[in-house]
């Protein structure tokens, strides 16, 4: 009896410890909006954050978009040329992109490659008192550290996306066009007469907004919230990667619930 | 302008996290142009003492003045505008990781005020100038010793020549000579900006040398205080045990422990 009281108290604990910590996050949240208005002025404070987050990302981002094309375009034509619709390779490698990996993928590929950073360094700041030293100095560490932060990674985020798909879609042409020979015409002409603008590059441009907002929210988030020690900084990043990857695919799976419906 | 001749006033001062008691009516009031120390054991509150003249905490019961005003009762642009006129060294330093030691000396210049660069670049140079650091400017933080990096923030806390400035132990970790350098810088920077200084410390030797009065913290209250010679001379047993380093006394070398041979299992029949 009392391991069953035990175990629901320990639930009950767990459930509404989660709860405390999204509303503190959600305040945390609005915090870092009313703040932005200095850094959106001083936009050279978010362009130096979008040199580490965005373009220190680049290389990774650019070339798994190319490996993913590739592959989608060996798995692609492996499936098509069954039924005999090869020439409609270059329509599912977009189609896949624009839609799907591009946003997915590279949101991925940024939680742990620029979430993890900015959440250690701005953990390792408060460990180290630079925030507590700034506030004395006067100056809001949410204005001037996480605001940026938190723009610079919206802002990137979904370039990092576009450029993801359309390297991606230039690894489907290397692979399909050029070492298997599907005719490069039928790769071009069908992919630009299926993708639809408002239909896919956009819903895939808002699925990359939203992933962004996501990710560096709970990176900025876990950073200042982290405990300040070795221990504590570490385990903030791990909660970064795990936390938003998970939140990519959960808020993938709901957009693309409003999103595509066959329609 | 406040009649008081006190830049601080802590007055009657309780703090305490949840039920943990850190401050217990602590009751001092600090001069303009001195150089005080507030000293005591780890753990006895003195850098809790700081944070609240420093409006980083509120206390829970009381009132800490700074230049005649209520720190607690501030607003956020007013704390803010007050934090200017204040400057604080932490404990290593604190710098910016991510700017070089010029960048971290104009970080407040650039943000508070409208100067130019030229002149931002004159005023960066001569504080670093007056730590002996002007030739280490262009170096990042990570290739600074510990004492340098001191140098360079206490460089960085005078940048707008502040009223008060508070050094949170500014001698730990430094080698001697590194820490009669601090030591010499907090004075010489304290009268040529005719600021007031306090420094939160366990060194004895190197504060007593240094500053004009001294407050004795003991488990959240001040014991005793006077000028470095009435605190040698003191018979209140904790400021005695602490000035001449004895290991027992009133801060007892063990810590709070259940029965020595309970704990070791013994029982009778063995």
């Amino acid at each position: 009896m009392t391991a069953l009281i035990d175990f629901l108290e320990n639930l009950g604990g767990r459930a509404t410890g989660s709860v405390h910590r999204l509303g503190f996050a959600s305040r945390f949240l609005l915090l870092t909006l009313r703040n932005s208005g200095m850094c959106l002025r001083r936009f050279s404070l978010v362009a130096r954050e979008i040199y580490f987050a965005g373009v220190l990302s680049l290389i990774i981002i650019l070339v798994s978009g190319l490996f993913v094309g590739m592959v989608l375009g060996l798995q692609g034509y492996d499936t098509l040329v069954r039924y005999g619709s090869s020439s409609a390779l270059g329509v599912l490698v977009a189609l896949s992109l624009v839609r799907e990996l591009g946003p997915v993928v590279a949101g991925l590929l940024f939680a742990s490659r620029a979430g993890s950073a900015i959440t250690a360094e701005i953990g390792l700041m408060k460990a180290t008192e630079q925030l507590a030293a700034m506030e004395m100095m006067a100056v809001d560490p949410i204005a001037r550290v996480i605001a940026p932060r938190f723009w610079a990674g919206v802002i990137s985020m979904p370039l990092l996306a576009a450029m993801f798909s359309a390297m991606g879609v230039f690894g489907g042409y290397l692979v399909g066009v050029q070492l298997i020979g599907v005719d490069e015409g039928s790769f071009w002409s069908q992919m630009q007469a299926a993708v639809d603008f408002q239909e896919d590059i956009l819903n895939g441009v808002i699925k990359s907004v939203v992933f962004g907002v996501a990710v560096t929210w709970i990176a900025v988030f876990e950073g200042y919230d982290a405990p300040p020690t070795a221990e504590g900084v570490s385990g903030a990043t791990t909660r970064t990667v795990v936390t938003s990857s998970l939140s990519i695919l959960a808020l993938d799976f709901m957009l693309t619930a409003f999103m595509f419906r066959g329609a | 302008m406040p009649a008081t001749d006190n830049l601080v006033e802590v007055e009657n001062v309780n703090f305490a996290y949840d039920s943990r008691h850190i401050l217990k009516g602590v009751n001092l009031g600090i001069r303009r142009g001195q150089v005080v120390a507030i000293m005591g054991p780890s753990g006895c509150g003195k850098t809790t003492l700081l944070r609240l003249i420093g409006g980083a905490l509120r206390p829970t019961q009381g009132e800490v003045r700074v230049n005649g005003e209520a720190v607690a009762k501030l607003g956020h642009d007013e704390l803010f505008a007050l934090r200017r006129k204040m400057g604080m060294l932490f404990q290593f330093g604190a710098l910016f990781t991510d700017l070089s030691c010029y960048d971290n000396v104009a970080f407040q210049m650039r943000e508070h005020t409208d100067m130019p660069e030229e002149l931002i670049d004159d005023l960066v140079l001569m504080k670093l100038q007056a730590v002996g650091l002007r030739g280490a400017h262009r170096l990042m933080p990570s290739e600074l010793s510990g004492g340098m990096a001191r140098r360079v923030a206490l460089a960085r806390t005078t940048a707008l020549d502040p009223m008060l400035i508070m050094y949170d132990e500014p001698f730990a970790g430094l080698d001697p000579v590194s820490m009669g350098v601090i030591g010499h810088l907090i004075r010489r920077l304290n009268d040529s900006l005719g600021a007031t200084s306090i420094i939160v410390t366990h060194d004895v030797a190197e504060a007593l040398g240094l500053v004009d009065h001294v407050f004795f913290m003991s488990e959240g209250a001040i014991v005793t205080q006077g000028t470095p010679d009435e605190l040698r001379a003191s018979d209140k047993p904790p400021a005695h045990q602490f000035v001449y380093g004895e290991t027992d006394g009133p801060m007892p070398f063990h810590y709070p422990a259940d029965d020595y041979a309970r704990d070791l299992h013994a029982t009778e029949g063995r």
